[in-house]
């Protein structure tokens, strides 16, 4: 499998895990006035500020045959994970955890409690208010949440080097293949992936500008043609 | 108390209390016992409780040791461990701004509701809600295009399309202009007189409330301070709203006769006969007029050299205070109780001014009447 296919497959999948996880712990975030509110905001907000080589390294650590969760892997007969693709898909997941989690969070606090307060008063359980008038209402934040993951994923080159190392077609994803063609001194392949990174990046940005104008804006083009 | 149990109305024991963000703590604390038809106005300033008590009947607030009972349902009875989660109760929610779904058409805004609550033969159609609210050209647009007025509609006939027990209407024109408020001041009446569903309405508007409602629950810092036919209620001397510029009383009368030569309607009610301006409806409807007070002075003897109209024989029940210069005298035009503000002066020149005047006969004149419907 090509550098290129791996990584789309990698983002891919990261993105999916994220934004099926990231629902509810945003949904939670948004809602609750727990005490452990703070608490666990900041860590999901960690892999933005902490070097990706530190999440990578823990990770390794932690993953590794002596770490705990290791451990347990192997316990449950699924052997190893680091310098695994799914070793890699747990990296990234955690790696771009806040991207995901923090523009669904805003959606969500952006709504408040009103249409929700009324979909219940129009006898709607709170799952049913939650797919019918909360997931509608928050479709800007998924689509941010869902481009930045995917992006950000695609992206990540630290947490990628510690723990999944440079397999080919298991975990030898682009941004590694640069560096190593870059170590090789091949600037022509290295241009063509680099460069494909940049043009793919303004793509994705540009369409999420595009694709997400503001609501007030769209119900303002309606009534001019209503 | 009524000495008689009603089987059917609307009970609530509610206590609210929430920790302050200014001085001191805001406690709710109520016993309702309201008629289970017609509307009931809970009236009082901001930060009576009015909200507070509306939401804990919708059980968006969860009031701690309360009981809700609509027309023989238990919503709520903390001493059974009763609290029915505001999904499964029957009820419509108007909220002050409307609180329409952005993300619907107005149609699927009204079919948000309506779909969700199980086909009987007791359900409001969607045609008539719609009908009833004008609604028919908006069905397509989207709720930013609306006016203020046109999302209250909307709001309102969402609610009535689940066919609730009971609509609790929380200041639904407090957001809107005047000219806003008369348009759907009819619809809201129409509602009243066509739907048998009862009607909570939070108002601190005494003219909306004037209008609309049957009975009014008056709170002031989250308790009752009084609860009554809105006629009578009006007219209590020991109340605020019987006071000050505003204080007016209401008189349900039957349209008797017609007089097209000068525009004017004749309408009979126990204590008399009113002329109002021409109204177009039958012999026989009811209409509803309100006197205010400042526009009531009274006479020892009836006048017949005056240009005013409406003269009623009336009896002198209460004499209150009002401004320095003022009293406000409470009459009885046999069972209807009207409120007449006069200047201190004439109180004592008529020898009004004592208790002792009480149970005298006098004569109001009525210099104007407002139709309220």
């Amino acid at each position: 499998m090509s550098a290129i296919t791996l990584t789309l497959k990698l983002a891919g999948l990261t993105t999916v895990i994220l934004l099926l996880l990231g629902t509810p712990l945003a949904w939670w975030l948004a809602r609750t006035r727990s005490a452990w509110k703070g608490v666990v905001g900041a860590v999901v907000a960690l892999p933005l500020v902490l070097p990706p080589t530190v999440i990578g390294f823990y990770l390794l650590v932690t993953l590794g045959p002596n770490g705990p969760v290791g451990e347990l892997t192997q316990a449950l007969g699924f052997g190893l994970l680091p310098f695994t693709f799914p070793g890699l898909v747990v990296g990234s997941v955690l790696y771009s955890l806040p991207f995901v989690v923090q523009p669904l969070q805003n959606a969500f606090e952006s709504i408040g409690d009103q249409p929700l307060e009324a979909a219940a008063t129009l006898r709607a359980s709170p799952l049913d208010t939650f797919f019918s008038v909360v997931l509608p209402l928050a479709r800007p934040g998924y689509l941010t949440a869902t481009v930045m993951g995917f992006a950000h994923t695609v992206g990540e080159f630290g947490v990628v080097l510690m723990m999944g190392g440079n397999i080919p077609g298991q975990t030898r994803v682009v941004s590694v293949q640069i560096y190593d063609y870059v170590e090789a001194l091949e600037y022509a392949h290295a241009h063509w992936l680099a460069g494909g990174l940049v043009v793919f990046s303004f793509a994705v940005l540009l369409a999420l500008y595009m694709l997400n104008p503001t609501g007030r804006r769209r119900s303002g083009k309606l009534g001019a043609s209503a | 108390m009524t000495p008689f149990i009603q089987p059917m109305g609307i009970k609530a024991r509610l206590k609210v209390v929430r920790p302050s963000t200014g001085d001191h703590g805001f406690k709710l604390d109520v016993d309702l016992n309201l008629p289970g038809r017609q509307v009931s106005a809970l009236f009082g300033p901001s930060g009576s409780g009015k909200t507070t008590c509306l939401r804990a009947i919708a059980g968006l607030d969860r009031a701690a040791d309360g009981y809700v009972e609509v027309n023989g349902e238990v919503w709520q009875d903390d001493t059974n461990d009763i609290f029915v989660p505001t999904h499964q109760r029957a009820l419509g929610y108007v909220f002050q701004d409307a609180a329409l779904f952005a993300h619907l058409s107005v149609a699927k805004n009204l079919n948000y509701g309506r779909l969700r609550v199980p086909v009987t033969p007791q359900r409001v159609p969607l045609e008539q809600v719609v009908e009833l609210l004008g609604l028919a050209s908006l069905m397509s647009r989207q709720p930013g295009t609306l006016s203020g007025g046109e999302r209250q509609r909307v709001a309102i006939a969402r609610a009535l399309a689940t066919s609730p027990k009971l609509m609790l209407m929380d200041e639904p024109l407090a957001s809107l202009d005047v000219k806003r408020k008369a348009e759907i001041l009819p619809y809201l009446e129409t509602l009243r007189d066509q739907l048998h569903i009862p009607i909570l309405y939070v108002s601190h508007a005494s003219d909306e409330v004037a209008r609309l409602a049957d009975h009014l629950v008056l709170l002031d810092a989250g308790h009752v301070t009084g609860s009554g036919a809105t006629g009578d209620l009006m007219t209590r001397l020991d109340l605020s709203l019987a006071h000050g510029d505003a204080a007016s009383a209401i008189v349900h009368a039957t349209i008797s006769d017609h007089e097209p030569a000068y525009h004017l309607t004749l309408a009979n009610f126990p204590g008399g006969r009113l002329s109002v301006p021409q109204q177009m409806r039958a012999v026989g409807q009811p209409l509803r007029i309100r006197i205010q007070a400042r526009d009531v002075s009274l006479t020892l003897a009836p006048q017949t050299d005056t240009s005013i109209l409406n003269i009623l024989p009336v009896r002198v029940t209460a004499i209150s205070d009002d401004s320095p210069g003022q009293v406000m005298v409470r009459l009885d035009a046999t069972g209807t109780p009207l409120l007449a503000r006069i200047t201190r002066k004439s109180a004592d020149t008529l020898g009004l001014a004592s208790a002792l005047a009480c149970g005298r006969v006098v004569y109001a004149q009525v210099k104007g009447v407002a139709i309220l419907g």
